[in-house]
């Protein structure tokens, strides 16, 4: 492929607008490891819906099953919250507007992925009730 | 202060949406989007998963039962069509960031495979399902 960069713009790695660059390749980098992560999940999901309560506990009770689930989950949360953000940068121009839904799209990643993965590991770690 | 002044201008508008041909890798773009925004709400429903199961036996049976009714069902078909969707072109968007596969023809091409293999990918994995007695 082509380049139209120069060498220093090349070294300093930056691009045209000085920052974004690593949001840029994290959105990436998540997208890459999702790519087993998700396809785990999906299995996980069909095993898990033929089995009750009990067989849950016991499938989080498993390291490598609670291991991959936790970073599934944080993984997930981190690259749906980059996603959205772009959407809402995209779409909405009323900046109180814009800065209101950009927070509130912050915390329910944040919330909701907290949630999810501190009940994995109690799970995990205690067992079931 | 005429009349004119006080109401907003009638601006030129770009051309919109409605003057375009639907063509594949338009749709792809608004699909993944789309698909996006929808895996963001199965997120929300899978992390609702891990807070019933830690919650103990009733809740969680209680959350398999909405997981398991119609619309339940109805809903997670559309989280597994969106999943192999956003995965496949996301796995385009990739490659075109690496460089490759940035042609019309190759971007029509992939465009109109990422679709077909959601399709299939999301039935497939539904038989497995059934198959297995998950459903």
């Amino acid at each position: 492929m082509v380049s139209y960069r120069t060498p220093l713009s090349r070294a300093r790695g930056l691009g045209a607008a000085k920052h974004g660059v690593g949001q840029w390749i994290g959105e990436r980098v998540s997208a890459v490891a999702l790519v087993p992560l998700t396809l785990w999940a999906v299995w996980a999901v069909i095993r898990l819906g033929g089995g009750d309560y009990d067989f849950a506990v016991a499938w989080i009770g498993q390291p490598l099953n609670a291991t991959l689930m936790v970073l599934l989950l944080a993984i997930s949360f981190w690259h749906m919250h980059a996603g959205l953000r772009v959407v809402i940068e995209d779409y909405i121009h009323v900046a109180l507007n814009k800065a209101a839904l950009l927070i509130l799209n912050l915390f329910v990643c944040g919330l909701a992925g907290a949630l999810a993965i501190f009940s994995i590991l109690k799970v995990a770690f205690g067992g079931g009730a | 202060m005429s009349d004119a002044a006080k109401a907003p201008r009638e601006r030129p508008m770009s051309p919109h949406l409605s003057v375009w041909r639907w063509h594949v890798t338009m749709a792809t773009s608004i699909a993944h989007r789309a698909t996006g925004v929808a895996l963001y709400v199965g997120a929300l429903i899978a992390a609702g998963w891990a807070i019933a199961l830690a919650k103990g036996p009733e809740a969680y049976a209680g959350y398999q039962a909405l997981l398991g009714s119609p619309v339940g069902l109805l809903v997670m078909f559309g989280l597994t069509l969106s999943f192999f969707y956003h995965l496949a072109n996301g796995i385009r968007h990739l490659v075109w960031d690496a460089g490759h596969g940035f042609d019309l023809k190759s971007a029509n091409a992939s465009g109109a495979f990422v679709f077909i293999f959601a399709g299939v990918a999301s039935v497939a994995a539904w038989v497995v399902a059934f198959m297995i007695g998950a459903v």
